[in-house]
Order: C-alpha cells, then sequence, then structure tokens
C-alpha cells in the first residue's frame, strides 16, 4: 500500500512524538531526532516501521521528532500518522491495533 | 445493574486523552477510578490519535487497583461508534457515556458496546457502562437512566452543562445544584449504583473544594470528579471516617463475630440489636478506614 499524502501525528510537548509521513522513497526512511537518540534510536525506529509493516506500507518518507515517548506513544502516534496519511481514519484499521 | 459490592470510587480522575506525559502518569496519584477523555478534553482533529494513545496505555500500562474508565464522544458525534471498538476492543472496564438524556440512550450504547465485545472477541457483558447527566432532561430521566441496563455502575451529575442549560451558573453554595444532586444520588442508591459528583474546576479555592465535598458526602455521594490529582488527597480526607465512627464500627463488627461464633442470628451490641442499616454503615466505615490506611487488615486502629 502506498501513502499518498503527508500527514502528521503528535506534538513536540514532553513525552510525545511528532511523526510525519510523506509519499516517496524507495523503502522507509526515517528521518529521526532524539535527545535519546543514541541510546533508544535503532528501538524508535524499529517501532514505527513495525506499524508502518502492518500496514502493508513499504515505502515512505518519515520525520520524527521524539520528545522522550513511551514505546507505545510511538506506536499511537505513527497509527494515527497512517491513518490519517492512507485517509482511512473514519474506517480504521483494527487489527493493527 | 452491574455486580458492584462496596467498591471504593471516592475519587475519579479525568486525563485528557490525548496528553501523553499525563496518561503515563495517571496512575500514581491513587485516584480510586481513573477516567480517560476523548471527550471535551481532546480537541476535535485530535479525536483519532487521543483514541490510538488511550487504546495503547488501556492495553499497556498498569495503572494497579484503579479502575479505567473513558469518557467517549457523545452519540450526536462522528466520533461515538469508532470511540466504542476501540474502547471496547482494549478492554476498558467502564464506558462513560456524556450529555445521556434517557433510557433511550444507554439501549442504543448497550447494543453497539455488545456488537463490539462480538466483533473483537471480548466476553459480551464485560464492558460496564455509566452515564454523565448534564442537562434538566437528563436529571429528570435520572431514575431510569440509572436503571437502564445491568451494565451500569454509576451515574454523574456535570454541572457546567447542567447550569448553563438551567440558565443559571455555578455559585459558592451550591443552591443551583441541589435538586440534581438529590436526583442523581436517589436514582443511583434506587438503582443500587454509584453516584459521583461534577468537578470542582477553582484550584485556588481550597475553602471552596472542602465545602463541596462535604456537602456531596452529607448526601450520600460515593464520590466527585477531578481535574486535578491535588485532589484527591482532599476528597479521601473527608471521606475518611473519623475515631469515634471507626470504635464504633469495630464494636459492630465484634458484635457481629460473635453472635455468628455462638450461632445466633440476632447480633447484639451493649444490649441493643444491631439491625442490618447499622452493620452495613459499618462495614462502609471500615472499609474507608482500610482505604485511608488509618486501621490494619485485622481492622485495629493505627491512627492518622
Amino acid at each position: 500500500m502506498d501513502i499518498t499524502r503527508t500527514a502528521t501525528a503528535g506534538t513536540l510537548e514532553s513525552s510525545d512524538i511528532q511523526v510525519t509521513l510523506a509519499p516517496g522513497g524507495d523503502g522507509i526512511d526515517i528521518d529521526l531526532t532524539s535527545d535519546v537518540i543514541k541510546q533508544f534510536g535503532e528501538q524508535i525506529k524499529a517501532t514505527i516501521t513495525s506499524v508502518l509493516k502492518d500496514y502493508g506500507i513499504t515505502s515512505a518518507k518519515v520525520k520524527a521528532v521524539d520528545k522522550g515517548a513511551l514505546d507505545i506513544v510511538i506506536k499511537a502516534r505513527t497509527v494515527a500518522a497512517v491513518q490519517r496519511a492512507l485517509d482511512i481514519v473514519e474506517q480504521p484499521k483494527w487489527e493493527v491495533l | 445493574m452491574a455486580e458492584n459490592g462496596e467498591k471504593l470510587r471516592r475519587t475519579m480522575m479525568f486525563v485528557p486523552g490525548n496528553n501523553p506525559a499525563m496518561i503515563k502518569d495517571a496512575g500514581i496519584y491513587g485516584a480510586d477510578s481513573i477516567m480517560f477523555d476523548l471527550e471535551d478534553g481532546v480537541s476535535l482533529d485530535q479525536k483519532d490519535a487521543a483514541r490510538y494513545l488511550v487504546y495503547e496505555a488501556l492495553t499497556n500500562i498498569d495503572y494497579g487497583k484503579a479502575e479505567l474508565v473513558v469518557r467517549i464522544n457523545g452519540d450526536d458525534t462522528p466520533f461515538y461508534e469508532n470511540d466504542i471498538k476501540a474502547m471496547v476492543k482494549a478492554g476498558v472496564e467502564v464506558i462513560r457515556l456524556p450529555k445521556v438524556e434517557s433510557a433511550e440512550m444507554m439501549y442504543r450504547l448497550e447494543q453497539k458496546v455488545e456488537a463490539a465485545e462480538r466483533q473483537f472477541g471480548r466476553p459480551v457483558g464485560s464492558t460496564k457502562l455509566m452515564a454523565a447527566l448534564e442537562s434538566a432532561e437528563g436529571v429528570l430521566h435520572a431514575e431510569e437512566i440509572a436503571k437502564s441496563s445491568d451494565r451500569m455502575i454509576g451515574i454523574a451529575l456535570s454541572a457546567e452543562d447542567y447550569t448553563t442549560d438551567m440558565k443559571t451558573h455555578r455559585y459558592p453554595d451550591g443552591q443551583e445544584l441541589l435538586f440534581a444532586r438529590n436526583m442523581v444520588v436517589h436514582a443511583a442508591r434506587a438503582a443500587k449504583i454509584a453516584a459521583f459528583d461534577t468537578v470542582f474546576s477553582n484550584m485556588n479555592d481550597p475553602e471552596g473544594f472542602y465545602r463541596e465535598t462535604r456537602l456531596i458526602h452529607q448526601l450520600g455521594f460515593d464520590g466527585k470528579s477531578l481535574i486535578n490529582p491535588r485532589q484527591i488527597e482532599m476528597v479521601n480526607e473527608v471521606f475518611t471516617p473519623t475515631h469515634d465512627e471507626i470504635s464504633n464500627a469495630q464494636n459492630v463488627m465484634a458484635a457481629i463475630k460473635k453472635a455468628k461464633a455462638q450461632g445466633s442470628g440476632v447480633i447484639s451490641m451493649n444490649g441493643k440489636m444491631v439491625d442490618r442499616p447499622v452493620a452495613l454503615r459499618a462495614e462502609r466505615v471500615m472499609k474507608l478506614a482500610k482505604a485511608a490506611h488509618i486501621i490494619d487488615e485485622e481492622g485495629n486502629y493505627l491512627g492518622k
């Protein structure tokens, strides 16, 4: 499944992460900003990638600005961003949750 | 009505559904119930995001003994059905419907909840319900709403909308809410479910907060909705029994124990018969005292 439009979810407040998805790229390309990138960078990227895979998305440009989000917050924000990018906010893909 | 036992519901703390920091920390304040808000506490363009955030919190975070409640969006909004599905799938304990005006609204909610339980393989009947009354219409129908479903665990008064509907506003003495509060507490008692009072939003008026909490405690409410964790301790303080009340309850419990040991159906204390309401009240006092950690597991007084 391909992303056809740009969408964002999440905020820049503490404990949150802002995830922006845009069409394009070859594969999944994640540009991550985080104070804890050394310790948790790979884990954050893995969580985002896993959600994208659950939606069958194989290529997308992702910009993520992390403010110390828990893994579950990263997942929730990515889910919201994907559903917005795929324009399925009203008919969510329940099995991904 | 839902299996209620005598669960303590002194404090129901509101947590905005789209705020990760507050959701993460919601369990540490010792609220009896935590109410994640998908309704007024979330802006219209973030309803979907809040829904997934609360979903993830409910399915992953350990909130200890707190009862977990979600306030969904009203049945006149486009968010209603997906809120129900997501929260039922998450296995939330209680769904709170805002702006309830009739039993009919609760019947419709129950049907949707049951359909979602079947869709997501949850046990039918496992999701409990509660209603918030926020208008004259809702308050006048308090009894039928309270008795609308076996899933009901409580009804709550929501005073901001209610006072607006009544063409008044909130006053320090609370006279404008007296009828509504009495309706809510009577309906809840008749239905054997919990009664929750409205929020008190002026954090700079602790005296007013105590006055209001003492009033609703006197009226017989189970507890109060709260917007700030600092208010939890204040409510618990008002609901904590006095030393005299505890001594009396201890005597009643001892008399019950003695009567049981003697195989006697009649319980007597100081030569007087202890009847059922007295015994029930003593049990509740002991439960409140235990929750406030001023008696130990055996019921011995530890002091404040």
